[in-house]
């Protein structure tokens, strides 16, 4: 499973983070969403789901 | 009742009355009959004008997050049920993109996760050093004047960078604004006062950088990318946003603590911080004190279940009914501190979403099971139908919270503190 971040819509709210901490963290400048990996682990597919689902911007897809 | 029946062709009007429920912490019982009959209605305002009401969860998000809506309060349709009494600091809230954008992604980086996580123990610090005082003042105590409002006015000062031997001055300004009985005069004073602070402030941090938001602010204004004049109304919306919102929560949250026992006790043996991530994201969603909804413009056509709302249209997002929506919360209005509700709408859904989240969760994360724990007999002092709440406010919450406690069984400063050396996450 593949995670895609669409940064320009990205509005630092953070939820991502907080959701999957490993597969998101923030820019230090600015606190726009960075992917630390885009290959999703199975453990951590349904976190990153959540992710999806409370970015408040919609930045943020699964992929096959 | 002795309104004259509401027929098809009038719209109900909004905000509704809360005061004719049971329960304080319950939307309008009118407003739930509204939800339970569709999700999108015409309302009424009290100045004539007729926006939209939508009040269910799925179509209060697609709303909130479409790109055919605008934040822009300047535009004739947007459905302002009052006269803005904000002072004109509102920067990037009221502002669509790309503006919004370039102004918001200045002040974000302060408040990412780990940047807040780190602000912890000085938030931690400020509550129990409150509690202290709280503890030998009188009691009983209104618990607003002495413990909601001065808190989250003091992380902001942490935050922003405001020296310590300023804090009192900075403090009385931002009481004056949030005041209810502060004229229209009195407040314009207190902004324009406290402008004329952060201005002076963010050129002496120009001078002397400290680790804080004012000097990344500062270095905005010496790169050229903000005005001074637009800094200035940043420090203003960030105090202002975070203090009577997180002021409301902490003093709301409590009582609604205290009139649910059994789930207060859930926060008094060293809960584990899971538990209180959940509680305070439970009591976010419960008590949603942005009552009076989101407000937009429709800048172009867009169907909502069914229903075109056209350009130049006023919506109104009730979050306080999408997060007592029951197809996404099973029983609604029962507190219930392990739900866990991750996916509340109570700081808003979309590109305008709370900036402020992650340091309000973290003050409430810290308030809550820091209050309870040093002061397990807290308690009201007066009935419940005698407390003052802010049904006129643009923000839900009390005036006054009265409480009183046994004096002989709150905890000393020294054990609290070695207990919360062990509950930082």
């Amino acid at each position: 499973m593949k995670v895609i971040l669409e940064q320009d819509k990205c509005v630092a709210s953070g939820q991502c983070v907080m959701a999957a901490m490993d597969v998101f963290d923030q820019r230090d400048e600015d606190g726009i969403a960075v992917l630390l990996t885009d290959e999703v682990a199975d453990d951590q597919v349904e976190a990153v789901r959540h992710a999806a689902a409370v970015c408040p911007a919609l930045a943020i897809r699964l992929a096959d | 009742m002795t309104d004259p029946p509401i027929t098809a062709d009038r719209p109900d009007t909004f905000p509704m009355d809360r005061r004719t429920s049971g329960c304080p912490f319950d939307p309008p019982p009118a407003a739930r009959a509204l939800q339970e009959d569709g999700p999108v209605h015409r309302v009424r305002l009290a100045d004539g004008r007729e926006p939209w009401l939508v009040t269910r969860y799925d179509e209060g998000k697609q709303v909130l997050s479409s790109l055919s809506v605008s934040a822009d309060a300047a535009n004739p349709g947007y459905p302002s049920a009052s006269a803005s009494g904000g002072g004109g600091g509102l920067s990037f809230i009221l502002m669509d993109d790309p503006e919004h954008a370039r102004l918001r992604r200045m002040v974000t980086a302060p408040f990412a996760i780990k940047r807040i996580e780190a602000l912890r123990p000085v938030v931690q610090r400020i509550t129990d050093d409150l509690i202290d005082q709280l503890l030998a003042g009188p009691n009983p105590v209104d618990l607003v004047e002495a413990f909601a409002l001065p808190l989250p006015s003091l992380v902001i000062c942490a935050l922003l960078g405001v020296p310590y031997e300023d804090h009192d001055r900075f403090q009385a300004h931002s009481k004056t604004i949030i005041r209810r009985t502060t004229t229209d005069d009195e407040r314009q004073e207190a902004f324009r006062e406290l402008g004329a602070y952060l201005a002076s402030l963010l050129r002496r941090k120009t001078a002397e950088p400290g680790d804080d938001l004012l000097t990344d602010i500062a270095g905005r204004v010496t790169a050229g990318d903000l005005t001074e004049g637009e800094a200035v109304q940043m420090g203003i919306l960030l105090l202002i946003a975070g203090h009577e919102t997180t002021a409301n929560m902490i003093a709301l949250g409590t009582l609604a603590l205290l009139e649910h026992p059994d789930e207060r006790d859930r926060l008094l043996d060293d809960p584990e911080p899971a538990l209180v991530a959940s509680a305070v994201e439970e009591l976010l969603r419960y008590l949603t004190i942005t009552h009076d909804g989101r407000k937009r413009v429709a800048a172009e056509d867009l169907d909502v279940a069914g229903t075109t709302i056209r350009a130049g249209d006023g919506v109104i997002v009730a979050t306080d009914l999408a997060n007592r929506d029951p197809d996404v919360y099973p029983d609604p209005d029962r507190l219930d501190l392990t739900r866990n509700p991750r996916n509340h709408v109570a700081f808003g859904f979309g590109v305008h979403q709370c900036l402020g989240q992650p340091l309000a969760r973290v003050e409430l994360q810290v308030v809550y099971p820091t209050l309870f724990r040093r002061i397990p007999t807290l308690a009201r002092a007066v009935a419940l139908d005698e407390i003052p709440f802010k049904h006129d406010g643009a923000v839900y919450g009390v005036y006054e919270l009265p409480v009183t406690w046994c004096p002989v069984d709150h905890h000393t400063t020294t054990s609290a503190s070695s207990t919360t050396g062990g509950n930082e996450s």
